[in-house]
């Protein structure tokens, strides 16, 4: 044992003959996953309650025998180490927590005819339905049944016959046949979406999950039970039957229906998103989002996309859409509304576009109801990387009134959304036809039909960058799918408008960009999107410590208790 | 550089005077006039295959006339050229005797163009429903032409003897009474 002195919540644990610290309370398998050893296991989630009921992570675990005179650890005589009292029965690794002297052994004999016997019971009603499962490729079963499994089936009976299409909700559709009864996804839906709904009803080979009478798995979290379903049991009626998952290539992506900024991962095919999944992080979304978030990709494809840049309506090139922004710019009176659903780039481009205008730009305020889990009252995802960047000395708010009040007066004669809505941030139609608005946004609305000039920009996961969450934690997105042909990257639509206002002149190359924003903003000194790890940056905040922001609890974050300001 | 004249080696009497090598020459005719075709007319006639021959991949149907692939992909992801491309779907609604499979390609094209007829697709299908057959000239006067579709891949697969009847076995169960 090392005689250094550790840390008082640590304990050392001995796992196949290897020391290992780790916190008190962990647990056998989270101490072996720092040695690199994999126990096996299903109903086990590092999120969720230990309820140890599918035996899969058996172990074997004993404890340095002690002299019971002395109270001392007795040593072998002929090699001078501990001796260990090994248990004769075996020992679940998810609810054995780390204690001083532990020993764990996960490779022996036994515990490997354990993980047999178990893989042989599970697999003894489990359909032979991989070929038409969803869940192959990334099913917990299948990889363990080839690792730790027999390899051949002495069962000759008929199997099990159970519903293989029932539908527990709106998202969710459940294959009774799969599943392992792990109760993951009933854990998941009582103690992080606070939803009660799941169960299990009858005994034995007739255990089935099931919503409790009167009650679906309705709630905004549904799909979250899918992602930790380990074998086919659950799945998502979106994705069911769509592509298989060994086709579809991973990017890191961030959810941006709320300033929470859940860590997802986009899988996509050929430049096709087929479904969202969360990504772990664990002072964010731990490996959790919402099925809000993940229906955003449906925006990409959606018909209303907006396709090739127009003037007054009519189709034309990027050329000539920018020469005519960059006249209508040029021309003065210019207002800037900027977004706080653009990217810190973004925001930084347009705050130079703006200070080149020599006025300043606003931003508008979205509100919703926060759920307290992951979806806060702020539906802009990037208010912050507005303060950050300076596009914003104050907190937005939800109409653009100022904006208005300088149209009746006649002070401002052409206005440069990018990706708002003036319509629906409180512009009449009386106030559209005293201004030309030079559009820059994705979808057709409102704004877009009233628009003199109308460029085109790509979604979020279509272009990569940067956000700042409610935690001011610094996050990066990358690009997952090309964008439609016709449709130029929002920083080159930036940086050309920058180049045409006389401005100064700025990459839209996103690490070149960075060199700049490190330089300028203090907030983001010494960073850059290169380095920037997968799971975000927290910045300096004091600077914005007293805005009144408008947020709610979620699973990681609590308001700061500041400002009276901040319940009105 | 320096010449080298070579003398030419004098003919022969016999070489000079043609006609032993034009009763050999005529030896070899007559003897290939009388003896049997080595070649075949094609296409009136066309050869014998050997079983294990690696022909066009085809699609083949159950006994009962049943379409057998579950589109799992597989063949598509094995295959190395990519000549396989499939869209996964579900059991068409108005096919309820196959209801309890579930899934069903939507559309399965091979590009016979990009095709190597490796076998591996045969190899590595689950369903037994992919086979490299006898057909062995595809031809056609563009590239889309070349492009086996799937009611196409049916009709050159046919129907094959299954050995597992894997989904039958399924709905025995369920008949049998082991219907939870």
């Amino acid at each position: 044992m090392s005689s250094s002195p550790k840390p008082a919540d640590l304990v050392t644990v001995n796992i196949d003959g290897r020391d290992i610290s780790v916190p008190k309370g962990t647990n056998v398998i989270e101490a072996a996953k720092q040695l690199g050893i994999e126990i096996p296991h299903y109903c086990y989630h590092p999120k969720l309650t230990v309820v140890g009921n599918c035996r899969m992570c058996l172990i074997e675990m004993g404890l340095p025998l002690m002299d019971p005179a002395t109270k001392q650890p007795v040593l072998a005589a002929a090699t001078g180490k501990l001796k260990v009292n090994w248990m004769p029965r075996p020992q679940i690794g998810c609810a054995t927590n780390a204690m001083p002297g532990l020993h764990i052994r996960t490779s022996t004999p036994m515990v490997k005819e354990c993980r047999e016997g178990v893989t042989e019971m599970l697999l003894i009603n489990h359909p032979l339905d991989c070929p038409i499962c969803d869940q192959a490729g990334e099913c917990k079963l299948q990889e363990h049944s080839t690792e730790y499994g027999r390899g051949y089936s002495r069962f000759v009976e008929h199997k099990n016959v159970k519903p293989k299409r029932t539908s527990l909700g709106p998202r969710v559709t459940l294959d009774d046949e799969r599943c392992i009864l792990c109760s993951r996804c009933i854990r998941f839906s009582k103690e992080v979406a606070h939803d009660d709904v799941l169960g299990f009803i009858d005994r034995g080979s007739y255990s089935t999950l099931t919503c409790y009478p009167g009650k679906k798995l309705e709630n905004n979290y549904s799909l979250c039970t899918v992602d930790i379903c380990p074998v086919g049991a659950l799945t998502s009626t979106d994705f069911r039957f769509k592509m298989r998952v060994w086709f579809l290539k991973q990017t890191p992506s961030i959810d941006t229906e709320s300033s929470v900024g859940a860590n997802t991962e986009v899988w996509s095919r050929e430049g096709v998103i087929y479904r969202l999944t969360p990504r772990r992080n664990d002072e964010v979304n731990d490996t959790w989002m919402s099925d809000s978030g993940r229906m955003l990709y449906q925006q990409v494809k959606s018909a209303d996309r907006l396709a090739s840049p127009a003037i007054n309506g009519a189709a034309t090139d990027f050329e000539t859409a920018l020469k005519a922004a960059g006249n209508l710019l040029r021309a003065g009176s210019v207002a800037v509304v900027g977004s706080g659903r653009s990217s810190v780039e973004e925001q930084f481009l347009t705050k130079k576009l703006a200070d080149a205008l020599k006025v300043s730009a606003s931003l508008v305020s979205r509100v919703g109801e926060g759920d307290k889990i992951l979806i806060s009252s702020d539906c802009n995802p990037n208010v912050r990387g507005a303060l950050v960047t300076g596009l914003i000395a104050a907190l937005p708010s939800q109409k653009l009134e100022s904006l208005a009040a300088d149209i009746d007066a006649g002070k401002v004669k052409t206005i440069l959304s990018v990706g708002e809505d003036l319509v629906a941030a409180g512009l009449t139609a009386a106030q559209f036809a005293k201004v030309s608005v030079i559009y820059l946004g994705t979808h057709a609305n409102a704004t877009s039909a009233a628009a003199r000039v109308v460029i085109p920009t790509l979604t979020v996961f279509e272009k990569s960058g940067t956000m700042v969450n409610q935690q001011f934690r610094l996050q990066k997105f990358s690009k997952a799918v090309p964008g439609p042909a016709g449709v130029t990257d929002d920083l080159v639509t930036l940086s050309n408008l920058l180049a045409a206002v006389g401005g100064a002149t700025i990459s839209s190359d996103l690490n070149t960009l960075w060199t700049t924003l490190s330089a300028e903003s203090k907030a983001l000194a010494g960073l850059s999107y290169a380095t920037l790890p997968a799971t975000g940056k927290i910045l300096d905040a004091s600077a914005w410590s007293a805005l009144p922001f408008v947020e709610g609890e979620t699973l990681h974050f609590k308001p700061a208790a500041v400002p009276a300001a901040a319940s009105s | 550089m320096a010449t080298v004249t070579v003398s030419r080696k004098p003919l022969s009497l016999s070489e000079r005077a043609y006609l032993p090598q034009i009763l050999a020459g005529m030896r070899i005719t007559l003897k290939h006039l009388f003896s049997p075709n080595v070649t075949l007319s094609y296409p009136e006639q066309r050869p014998a295959i050997p079983p294990g021959y690696r022909g066009v991949p085809t699609l083949v149907m159950d006994p009962h006339g049943r379409e057998k692939c579950v589109s799992c992909q597989l063949c598509e992801f094995v295959c190395p050229p990519k000549a396989i491309r499939i869209t996964p779907g579900a059991v068409p609604a108005d096919q309820p005797d196959r209801a309890h499979v579930e899934k069903a390609p939507a559309a399965f094209d091979i590009d016979m163009l990009r095709c190597i007829y490796c076998g591996l697709c045969q190899e590595v299908c689950p369903e037994e429903a992919i086979f490299l057959q006898n057909q062995f000239s595809m031809s056609g006067y563009s590239r889309d032409e070349m492009v086996n579709h799937k009611d196409r891949l049916y009709e050159l697969g046919g129907t094959l003897p299954d050995q597992h009847f894997k989904w039958d076995k399924k709905k025995a169960a369920e008949e049998h009474g082991n219907q939870h």
